[in-house]
């Protein structure tokens, strides 16, 4: 009887409860519309992954230096349209045949939490960053700084590197061997400063003092990075908007969902896939720029196929038609690439190929002949396997060029896709691998940083790619002071490179971001640099 | 028997239906114009269904509808073998326990409960991470994981057959335990076993799909109904086909399915009415 | 069911220790490393970060560390979020989870039990057949297809609520629709087919033929016994929400736990993906472990037993 009555009850409550639910459906819908509705004083931007760390010293990756721009000043910085600028440093003079350089910072520089900000802040930020035991993956960056080298391998202490605070407003660095792009390495987030207390207490992860145009207010994980305003900030007046939120948008298709939702005003990039359609409805949004990175794949020279079998190599990079790859594959978000340094580049000229002009009906008969030189035919055809990690443009990628390499020389191929960490492992032990898709992006605008991954000891040279006439060309132009000499050694070292074919060019890397029209002043810039004290919000 | 159950539509629609999408992912690629993995370089790409091509192209310029095929082979091959996997451990793993009874029967039945308890789908994610995307892994993985179901029902049927009479009189007769399994206990099951199979399949078919969408299912250039659906579903404003038509036929494979499972189940169990 | 309850508690520990045991040697037998990157550290630097982590010593070594801190309550930090602790990590995740989880799985019971009502007491008519197809189709869409829907429909052409992300209440409806509709649909299967043989049964055709009203023999008598099944299947319904929180979070961009998951197994943050695990073996044994305590409360014969 008992449980009969209960059971009534219960029935009068599901009742009560569907009421409840219906209520509160309204409610939350009334509530929803408040919180889409975009402030005009907060920017949201779109990050991709979530950064690992904030520690500008500590982090990698592109979405972790979107948000250090903002939470920390360089020497120097980088204008909206990509030129160096002063920063905190208000100026500069090469000294000693560009062996060192000194650098004198503005007055009355201070951090977020007021104490004054001086040039030995910025020693102990380059210090930290080559000390051994922080293990940043950016310190062989800043090598070339007076004992960089012994100081990374532990052989010096860091205190021994070339860097000296003359005075609070006066930094000199030696350099060991002539260092062109050092000042716009001195912009990068690796380089910042570190506050005394940051330094000898890690801070908590959302707690770092900085000495941006913003300051760190919240950092939920996987949810939101949230910047304001800093007043302490030596240009604060000139900076426009008064609170950042950075999401992280891993999965660009929920991205841009979110961007139509009017969720986010800028996005860190946009699908392949969906292009046509967005230019089609979001056209005028839609920035599309050079970048500073190169898209190519690696052969393995120290295995077969490829081991010893040039003709072969450059068979397959002839069969790779390029402007099929950037037009059809990647919808105009990329540029064919029939070179390995991209176009861009300061003081270099792209070493494009002769053959990059023939029509396409030249090259596939010119690969057909490299093909059978190489000993291969349609009764004995070459066997390859295509390597890649886990992505959908990746994916697409191997899918086609492996058609290409099936119906232009009958070749045998096998696609691999592997999962992000094994893929890393294999490329680097050079064992299962034969071709795989592989990446340079530049952290400036330098050719020698693209140049020096294929150099036979470079950690990055996954191809196994050893000619002593290439390092020698590396070498030679390190050791140069004067820049055209330089850059001829670079560009012939690049043509070498490329007619051993170690690597096959695929496309030049593009930055996109839809941009809503209410944010002002953004411009495309090819280090895909924005930092947020240079934009407007304006009403919509 | 089974002549009678076919004359019932609530059977023999679904029977029908999926009969002719097995004919279809089997036949399918000849009729196609081109190879599911050809790519035409000249040709649109990412086109809306036409007289060449009648779902279309996918956006890498192959014809969706030699691919909807191809990736019908590979889905109802999971479908299947996962679920013969499940039925061998499931089937062995039950007919134990509950033809023994006892000791032994708990000690199984706590293991199987205990595995139940296992966020299992996360298993198989690391083991697709750990072992790559090998086909024979995806069979191999789903079966594993749906085996428990199995092994419950066709305990609980042992358990019933055991009291019954003819039961008895093998065991007097002085067959041994593994005879009577096979010959008196096994034919007994299977009318359970095909009604859990028929529901086990579509499960077997979402979980591959379950896979596919997070980046771990099937080798490109070779395809399924859920990497189909995965790759529809990010650009169905732009491209809806490419949605649909793999959609279309997953949905209904499944609804399929599921619908004879129920129909199965109803037949069996009207004599104990 | 009472006797079942008490067992899985006792189970409880060596169950969660077999978890643990297979994730971690899993975990360490994949390839690559928690600090392989496209970067490539120096040799040394990486050695160095491992050693700081203890990833140089043999794997049961640092399954025995893991082990004592586990006995200590600590879950370890994480290799891949700087100084953050797993434990931090998991406070964070598991309310925005539970909430969307939790909603979920009252959207399905209430909407499943409704349906599937109603689908009984209209046996064999249009509205069944309707449902039980409606709930046939729910059961085959895969959630990855049903959350973009939603996103279109709800937040695009109908912006009633947000696309993504998670701020404010309204962030967890339409996550919880997409992770319910699957329970939903087997709830009301499940719920059609128990009432629908209560209903057929002879104390129910005697109060029938008393003249009660239809209404009431359903919703005071029938319904109870019915609800059997439905509590029986919470147990899979959860670790079904769980496993679709992974599509549903990384589809809404959610900081969830499921997310955690997946983005750990892939970069190899082991302590992470060993927290997660084992903070899901527990929640499932714990809702099992309430969903016998609840049987046994509903079902008499239970009781006894």
């Amino acid at each position: 009887m008992a449980g009969r009555a209960s059971g009534f009850g219960a029935s009068n409550k599901r009742a009560g409860v569907l009421a409840t639910l219906r209520a509160g459906l309204f409610a939350l819908a009334a509530l929803a519309g408040a919180a889409i509705a975009a402030d005009p004083q907060t920017l949201v931007i779109g990050n991709g992954t979530e950064p690992e760390s904030l520690d500008p010293q500590k982090a990698t990756g592109v979405s972790a230096g979107n948000v250090l721009r903002d939470l920390y000043e360089g020497l120097t910085g980088v204008s909206p349209s990509g030129d160096i600028i002063p920063a905190a440093a208000a100026s500069w003079q090469w000294q000693d045949d560009g062996r060192a350089l000194r650098l004198s910072l503005r007055a009355g520089l201070r951090w977020s939490n007021g104490d004054p900000l001086t040039a030995s802040d910025y020693a102990a930020g380059l210090r930290r960053l080559l000390d051994p035991a922080t293990a940043s993956g950016y310190a062989k960056l800043f090598a070339a700084i007076e004992h960089g080298s012994e100081v990374i391998a532990g052989r010096l202490p860091p205190s021994a590197l070339g860097l000296h605070a003359d005075d609070v407003g006066t930094l000199s660095i030696r350099l060991d061997r002539p260092m062109p792009n050092l000042l716009s390495l001195l912009a990068h987030p690796a380089a910042s400063p570190i506050h005394p207390a940051d330094l000898a207490r890690p801070p908590k992860p959302d707690a770092r003092i900085g000495n941006g145009a913003y300051r760190l207010t919240e950092w939920v994980l996987q949810s939101r990075i949230a910047l304001a305003r800093n007043p302490a900030y030596w240009n604060d007046r000139q900076t426009a908007i008064d609170r950042l939120i950075y999401l992280p948008t891993e999965d660009l298709n929920s991205e841009l969902k979110r961007y139509r939702a009017g969720e986010l005003d800028v996005t860190t990039s946009i699908p392949a896939t969906q292009a046509d359609w967005i230019r089609r409805t979001l056209g005028g949004e839609l920035h599309v720029a050079t970048y500073l990175g190169s898209y190519f794949y690696g052969l393995n020279l120290t295995r077969p196929p490829f081991a010893g079998n040039k003709p072969l190599r450059q068979a397959l990079s002839l069969a790779i038609d390029r402007p099929v790859i950037a037009t059809k594959v990647l919808h105009d978000l990329a540029t064919p690439a029939w070179s390995y340094i991209p176009p861009g580049i300061r003081d270099y000229r792209p070493q494009v190929p002769e053959w990059a002009h023939w029509p396409r009906a030249r090259r596939e008969a010119e690969a057909r002949r490299l093909y059978a030189a190489a000993g291969y035919s349609a009764d004995k055809p070459v066997q390859v396997e295509i390597r890649y990690n886990t992505s959908d443009d990746h994916k697409r990628i191997a899918v086609v060029i492996a058609a290409m390499w099936k119906q232009v020389l009958g070749a045998d191929v096998k696609l691999v896709n592997e999962e992000w960490k094994v893929f890393l492992r294999h490329r680097r032990e050079r064992r299962d691998t034969q071709a795989f898709r592989n990446t340079w992006i530049a952290d400036s605008d330098d050719a020698q940083g693209f140049a020096e991954i294929l150099d036979s000891r470079h950690p990055r040279n996954d191809s196994g790619y050893a000619d002593a006439g290439y390092d020698a060309l590396l070498l030679e132009a390190a050791q140069a002071s004067d820049p055209a000499l330089r850059r001829a050694k670079l560009e012939a070292a690049e043509r070498k490179m490329l007619d051993d074919a170690p690597i096959l060019p695929i496309y030049f890397y593009a930055s996109k971001h839809l941009v809503k029209p209410r944010v002002g002043g953004w411009q495309d810039n090819i280090l895909d640099w924005h930092y947020s004290k240079d934009l407007r919000l304006s009403g919509r | 028997m089974s002549g009678a159950l076919l004359k019932r539509p609530a059977i023999a629609v679904p029977a029908a239906i999926l009969l002719l999408i097995v004919l279809l992912a089997v036949v399918g690629p000849w009729l196609a114009p081109q190879p599911f993995d050809a790519i035409d370089f000249d040709a649109d790409w990412g086109a809306a269904p036409s007289a060449a091509h009648i779902f279309g192209t996918d956006d890498l310029g192959r014809d969706l509808f030699a691919r909807v095929c191809v990736g019908g082979r590979l889905s109802l091959a999971v479908g299947f073998v996962s679920t013969l996997v499940s039925l061998a451990i499931g089937i062995v793993w039950g007919a134990t326990a509950g033809w023994f009874g006892g000791r032994i029967d708990a000690v199984m039945m706590r293991i199987v409960d205990i595995l139940y308890a296992l966020p299992f789908m996360f298993f198989v994610i690391l083991l697709m991470v750990l072992f790559g995307r090998h086909w024979l892994l995806i069979f191999v993985a789903i079966g594993a994981v749906s085996w428990l179901d199995m092994a419950r029902i066709v305990r609980g049927q042992t358990l019933a057959l055991r009291r019954q009479p003819f039961v008895d009189a093998a065991v007097v007769s002085g067959l041994g335990n593994a005879a009577i399994l096979v010959r008196h206990v096994l034919p007994n099951l299977l009318g359970v076993v095909i009604v859990c199979a028929t529901l086990t399949i579509p499960q077997a078919i979402l979980v591959e799909s379950f896979l596919s969408f997070l980046g771990l299912g099937i080798q490109e250039p070779a395809t399924s109904w859920g990497a189909l659906v995965n790759d529809g579903a990010r650009a169905m404003e732009a491209t809806p086909w490419g949605l649909i038509f793999p959609a279309v036929f997953l949905v209904l494979t499944l609804l399929a399915f599921n619908l004879l499972g129920d129909a199965l189940r109803a037949a069996l169990d009207e004599p104990r009415r | 069911m009472l006797n079942r309850a008490a067992m899985r508690l006792l189970t409880a520990v060596p169950t969660l220790f077999v978890l643990v045991g297979l994730s971690f040697f899993l975990m360490h037998a994949a390839p690559g490393g928690p600090f392989d990157s496209e970067r490539s550290l120096a040799p040394e630097i990486e050695a160095r970060l491992a050693a700081q982590f203890h990833l140089d010593e043999p794997a049961w070594m640092q399954f025995g560390r893991y082990l004592g801190g586990l006995v200590q309550g600590d879950l370890g930090p994480s290799l891949q979020y700087e100084s953050r602790s797993v434990a931090s990590l998991i406070a964070d995740g598991a309310p925005v989870s539970a909430a969307v989880g939790a909603a979920a799985l009252l959207l399905a019971l209430i909407g499943g039990v409704a349906l599937g009502a109603l689908a009984a007491m209209r046996r064999d008519g249009w509205l069944d057949r309707s449902v039980m197809v409606l709930a046939l189709v729910g059961l085959s869409l895969p959630s990855y297809v049903v959350a973009p829907v939603l996103i279109l429909v709800f937040a695009l052409q109908l912006p009633w609520l947000p696309a993504g992300g998670w701020d404010g209440p309204a962030s967890v409806l339409l996550p919880a629709v997409a992770l319910a509709l699957p329970q939903l649909a087997a709830i009301a299967r499940l719920t059609r087919g128990a009432l629908g043989e209560v209903l057929a049964a002879p104390w129910i055709r005697t109060a029938r033929a008393k003249g009660l009203p239809e209404r009431l023999i359903v919703f005071r008598h029938a319904l109870k016994p019915a609800l059997l099944p439905v509590v029986s299947w919470l147990g899979p319904a959860a670790a079904g929400l769980m496993t679709g929180s992974v599509v549903v979070e990384q589809v809404f961009g959610i900081p969830g736990i499921g997310r955690y998951f997946v983005q750990g197994a892939l970069n190899r943050d082991y302590t992470l993906v060993l927290g997660v695990v084992l903070f899901y073996g527990a929640l499932v044994i714990a809702f099992n472990f309430l969903v016998d305590l609840a049987y046994g409360a509903l079902d008499p014969q239970a009781r006894l037993e």
